[in-house]
């Protein structure tokens, strides 16, 4: 079994510092509640933007440039989740996996190649 | 060197014995998590004086030296300052998410940071995928900025959550590939086991060049994932104030604020593992004298000694170098640092193959 500190399963003790980060985050919230002022004036709650009023909603539409490398980060990423079985055990199972994996890798960058010759890692 | 899991099979005995085993399950789990909420505030806390007394010794100025012996009680009072300070919800803000955003961040970094091995025997979370989980959890922490970004409702913070989000996401490929060279190396994906295969030799000795190539990457590539160093754009005070916590006051920006700088220590601490040999003392073969000597320091020291040291590092290129631009930073990512991983990545994996490592 995959266990850690005290013998406990890892699954738990991932669970549980999951619930101490929620404890510390409440706990900081409560006790600024507790101590600190309150008070509502109606320029309190508006947006900080330099002090001129703002304009429009800011929950707007947005640059597609950041898009695009989104696009490419989910493409690179998934591959990296590919590799990882294959280099735990890559010492074992020597120069035909790597090749394997060499074929996998090339046709990666090509699409990594296609994109930067389209531009999209142009910032525009 | 002295195992830290007798304390813990010793505490594990003496409660099985006193008490029936789901109590006893829980009560562990009770200190587990006391243990790391302290190491959690009181590192933050440290690196924050850390980070200024760094700051202030390159810039030759004195950092704080007012508040107790050289300006060590400072984080104390700013700690108590920003407890007492009124939690400010703004007009038209998405509610949920605003107050949803720092309990991502916060829980990302306690995750990864449980993951850390701090001595021999000291580690809270073992998985057998180890380093892997590390990646995986740490990216909820890109997350909790987006929410906190859009939720805000200002332009300013918007921009920075968006910058913030392309800056992660794309180095955190770098990150990936380096760890993942590293993994070719060890053979292994548990924290232990990687800790384990470097007792006879720190990776990065032991690794030849594509380790070296590696650490370098790695140590660019985190830089710009903790939003730091010559990467701050997500939160440069020129033009976006400061960035996506703009809108957050009092301790809902001091949460943001703990979590960068745990995560900064987490960063540190990976390096740490990954390439200085995590608590292994160092050795040198044919030097048993020397050999004997490193191993009466404990694993402790070793491992905080490494992480901190690894910090200073980062701190001093945040304090050295000017900020870049987006696009810049971007084509270094894409152009330079990924494919230079990618070909490091097939070069280990040849010399790994061939045994042609140390």
């Amino acid at each position: 079994m995959d266990t850690s500190i005290f013998g406990i399963q890892s699954t738990t003790l991932a669970v549980t510092a999951a619930l101490t980060a929620v404890v510390l985050v409440v706990g900081a919230l409560v006790i600024a509640w507790l101590v600190g002022p309150r008070g509502y004036t109606k320029k309190k709650g508006e947006p900080y933007e330099c002090g001129i009023p703002t304009r429009g909603d800011s929950m707007a539409q947005f640059h597609v440039g950041y898009y695009l490398f989104a696009i490419l980060f989910l493409m690179f990423d998934v591959e990296t989740v590919f590799l990882f079985p294959w280099a735990t055990i890559c010492r074992t199972l020597g120069n035909q996996a790597l090749l394997a994996v060499g074929t996998f890798l090339v046709i990666l960058v090509l699409g990594l190649a296609y994109a930067w010759k389209k531009g999209a890692l142009r910032w525009k | 060197m002295f195992d830290f899991s007798i304390v813990t099979n010793w505490l594990n005995d003496a409660l099985n014995g006193a008490m029936p085993s789901w109590l006893a399950t829980t009560l562990e789990c009770v200190i587990v998590a006391v243990a790391l909420l302290l190491a959690y505030s009181l590192l933050a806390m440290f690196y924050i004086m850390y980070e200024r007394w760094v700051c202030g010794w390159i810039q030759c100025r004195r950092g704080p030296i007012r508040v107790g012996p050289w300006g060590s009680l400072q984080i104390f009072a700013d700690v108590f300052k920003i407890l007492t300070k009124e939690i400010i919800t703004l007009w038209h803000t998405d509610k949920f998410l605003f107050f949803l955003a720092p309990f991502l961040v916060v829980i990302a970094s306690v995750m990864t940071f449980a993951c850390l091995p701090w001595g021999k025997g000291m580690q809270v979370v073992d998985f057998n995928i180890g380093v892997f989980f590390i990646i995986a959890v740490s990216s909820i922490g890109v997350l909790g900025i987006l929410l906190a970004g859009w939720s805000s409702n200002s332009k300013y913070t918007l921009i920075g959550a968006m910058r913030s989000g392309a800056q992660m996401i794309s180095y955190e490929l770098s990150v990936g590939i380096s760890v993942l060279t590293m993994v070719c190396l060890a053979g292994t994906m548990s924290i232990t086991g990687i800790v384990e295969a470097q007792a006879d030799g720190w990776f990065l000795f032991k690794g030849h060049l594509p380790a070296i190539v590696a650490f370098i990457i790695y140590i660019v590539a985190a830089n710009a994932e903790n939003n730091r160093g010559p990467f701050d754009l997500p939160e440069a005070e020129h033009e976006l104030t400061a960035g996506y916590h703009t809108e957050y006051s009092g301790i809902h920006y001091g949460l943001f604020y703990l979590a960068e700088y745990l995560n900064l220590f987490v960063v540190s601490g990976i390096a740490a593992l990954l390439f200085l040999g995590g608590w292994m003392p160092l050795h040198i073969s044919g030097w048993d004298g020397f050999n004997a000597v490193m191993d009466y320091i404990p694993s402790l020291v070793w491992f905080l000694g490494k992480a901190f040291f690894m910090t200073f590092v980062f701190m001093w290129i945040r304090w050295s170098f000017p900020r870049v631009r987006i696009d810049q930073m971007l084509a270094l990512e894409w152009r330079y640092l990924m494919p230079m991983g990618l070909v490091n990545l097939v070069v280990m994996a040849v010399v790994v193959t061939n045994g042609w490592h140390f």
